[in-house]
């Protein structure tokens, strides 16, 4: 855990300080699957023994596990990677009819930049979809005030609440005040059938509420001090919101700034009334035009970026060209790419498949690195779990070419597990590699369901992969160290050559696991 | 204390023991009183990716990010990243890569230890008095980690100064 100093100053990370204030505020579920930038949130979390903390299977599944713990009394967060969010989609759009008993809170991390992600989406348009407030801070300090806010405003509105990080706020370190944890009272769970149960007769009524919840929100987003006015010298105004306004501030201390730390609903009327006392308005933002369409509409004349300004993470050397409305220069800095480590057992595997000269569908882990060349022995990551769904695609759409799918051993079962159980019930053939290296290493080395321990390393049930698989209703499971090469090439030839559907598992561990 | 901020570019490859070196310089200035900011990126686990971490403090520091050209100091570890960061350090910023390879030399048969010396020597061209950066050693290292790593801070310190 992190030691504070004598004035209880701790160095924390966006991530850390939010799960602190998560701690401070009464926490007591926790739920998440890792994605970087996100993964010290439960990490953080872990370290306290009052809240009951997991790693869940899935995104969805954490979301759910963590919504049921609110609706049934306890204060519950929820912690995940834009893309993850997207795994649990299904149960927000509609936890935000259903709304909440205890405070919820979903953390939602996005990459500007991907700088460890497969693509860029902006998660403030699901504000906007799901009809959910959106907290956006700015910093870590500004993330452990925003969450506890969050919670505040959860159990107010019967809402969940989206606190919308970047990798920037997320992993940057800034000192914070450390204060007591406070439980509030836990409010008592009774059975609630139109507030819970989704049918469409009980949903119209909840999206009525939903509506006019909105409008409530919408007038404590024009009260809010998270919404600031800053005074200055009134020839230019931002209108900006999470880091982009700490860049924009170090280029234009003297300018006048509308901070937005409640993304939505919008402040319209601070934002009109903002725009009446500076000559030119400036909106900055990284990546869409979330603020910029928005304040458009409400018929404010405002400077907008350059369309290239929508690509990529913002630095504050770019902001001068961006508020001139020029086009980015990008700057062709090149960095060293990461590789598998030297002693990795996915070198082997990808060895092996590389001989073979398969079309191999891949997956996202440590392992897509195989798609570099010299090894180039990778050839599509879209989703997590596609590995193995892909491959049944592409037996279909490329009949008579040698096909396999690989997966790891996490993402297998975050997502692996339903496409096998389709290639069976489907009749598909075809190979399933599972790179089971005992460990989600690519984020980190979080534990998961088949390596038997839990977030705390406690020892649990334990998965067993090769079983499971034979559940599913494949034909052939064997299970092969990569790094026994002869015997790995030779199963891995027969199997790819037979009319069956097998899973091989390439098992060993990986070189970093921690223990 | 004036509105100055100072920013420091850390910068080398995966397992150099960059994002150790400047959550030492980090704490050190928040116990000399100062707002900090670090920033870093970490993520893919594998070895042998860029890594850079940027340090900066001052009475209010609003980017966690130090913009090209605006670095006091740079400290890089490895050769092949100098020319790419070498873009962060301000005309009048002072780069400390000439004192790599003297602190590999005089920690060779403790090549782990590298990294604190570097801090002794980037300890010499800031504002901290050497207290604040002992009690960071302190926070950031555990058990004889500590007088291990005061004593080649210490070392680090005076390459620095000479
Ligand atoms: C929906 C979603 N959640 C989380 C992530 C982040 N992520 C990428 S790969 C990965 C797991 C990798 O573990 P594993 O499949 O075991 O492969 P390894 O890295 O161990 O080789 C995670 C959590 C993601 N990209 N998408
Ligand atoms: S962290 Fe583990 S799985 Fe990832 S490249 Fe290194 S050895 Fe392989």
């Amino acid at each position: 855990m992190v030691k504070a100093n004598t004035a209880n100053q701790a160095l924390l990370s966006g991530n850390e300080a939010l799960a602190y204030g998560a701690y401070e505020a009464g926490l007591s579920v926790a739920c998440a699957y890792p994605g970087t930038p996100s993964t010290e949130v439960l990490e953080t979390l872990a370290q306290f023994p009052e809240v009951d903390a997991q790693w869940s299977v899935n995104e969805k599944v954490a979301f759910e596990v963590a919504l049921g713990a609110a609706i049934s009394g306890a204060r519950s967060l929820f912690a995940c990677k834009h893309v993850g969010l997207n795994v649990a989609m299904d149960p927000l759009m509609t936890a935000s009819y259903t709304g909440i008993l205890a405070g919820f809170v979903v953390v939602v991390a996005d990459d500007p930049g991907m700088h460890s992600s497969q693509n860029e989406q902006d998660t403030r348009w699901v504000a906007l979809y799901s009809k959910l407030p959106m907290l956006e801070p700015a910093s870590p300090a500004e993330a452990k005030e925003f969450v506890q806010e969050a919670f505040k405003i959860s159990e107010r509105y019967d809402t969940p609440v989206l606190l919308r990080m970047t990798t920037r706020v997320s992993h940057t370190k800034e000192n914070v005040v450390l204060k007591e944890r406070q439980v509030p009272p836990r409010p008592a769970f009774e059975r609630n059938i139109p507030k819970y149960v989704m049918v469409p007769g009980n949903a119209y009524q909840r999206h009525i509420l939903v509506e006019k919840r909105l409008q409530q929100l919408q007038t404590l987003s024009e009260k809010s001090r998270f919404n600031r006015i800053e005074k200055g010298s009134g020839k230019i105004g931002f209108i900006t919101s999470g880091v982009a306004y700490q860049y924009v501030k170090e280029s234009f201390p003297d300018a006048s700034y509308l901070k937005l730390g409640m993304t939505y609903p919008f402040c319209d009327d601070k934002i009109k009334a903002f725009a009446k006392t500076v000559k030119k308005v400036v909106v900055v933002e990284e990546l869409d035009p979330f603020i910029e369409d928005h304040v458009k509409a409400l018929g404010v004349k405002v400077a907008a970026k350059d369309r290239s300004f929508r690509i990529g993470e913002l630095a504050p050397e770019l902001i001068p060209a961006l508020v001139a409305g020029e086009a980015k220069q990008e700057i062709k800095a090149v960095k060293r790419k990461p590789r598998l480590c030297p002693e990795c057992p996915h070198w082997a595997t990808f060895a092996a498949l590389k001989k073979l000269d398969l079309y191999v569908a891949g997956d996202i882990g440590c392992y897509t690195l195989a798609c570099l060349p010299p090894m180039s022995a990778l050839h599509s990551c879209i989703c997590m779990g596609a590995g193995v769904t892909l491959s049944e695609g592409w037996h279909k759409g490329a009949p008579g070419k040698k096909i396999v799918g690989v997966l790891g051993d996490s993402t297998f079962v975050h997502s692996g597990i339903t496409g096998l159980v389709n290639a069976a019930y489907n009749k598909a053939k075809g190979v399933i590699l599972i790179l089971d290296n005992s460990t989600t290493a690519m984020t980190g080395g979080q534990q998961h369901p088949a390596t038997g321990l839990t977030i705390r390393n406690e020892p649990t049930k334990k998965l067993i992969l090769e079983d499971l698989c034979r559940a599913c209703g494949v034909d052939h499971v064997d299970v092969v160290d990569p790094k026994n090469l002869e015997e790995f090439r030779t199963i891995l030839e027969k199997r790819v050559n037979e009319n069956a559907l097998s899973v091989i598992i390439s098992r060993h561990p990986c070189k970093l696991l921690r223990r | 204390m004036n509105n100055r901020v100072y920013s420091i570019t850390f910068g080398g490859i995966g397992g150099q023991g960059i994002l150790k070196a400047s959550e030492i310089c980090s704490w050190a200035a928040l116990f000399a009183g100062y707002h900090v900011k670090k920033s870093e990126v970490h993520g893919m686990s594998q070895r042998g990716g860029s890594v850079e971490s940027h340090v900066r403090f001052g009475q209010r520091v609003y980017s966690p990010l130090v913009p090209v050209g605006g670095a006091d100091v740079l400290l890089c570890f490895h050769p092949e990243e100098l020319p790419r960061l070498q873009a962060f350090l301000k005309k009048e910023g002072a780069d400390l890569s000439g004192y790599v390879e003297k602190a590999t030399q005089a920690m060779a048969d403790n090549p782990r230890g590298l990294n604190t010396c570097m801090v002794g020597v980037l300890s010499t061209r800031l504002p901290i008095q050497e207290e604040h950066w002992m009690k960071a050693i302190e926070t950031v290292f555990k058990g004889k980690g500590v007088e291990e790593n005061k004593k080649v801070f210490l070392d680090g310190r005076r390459l620095g100064q000479s």
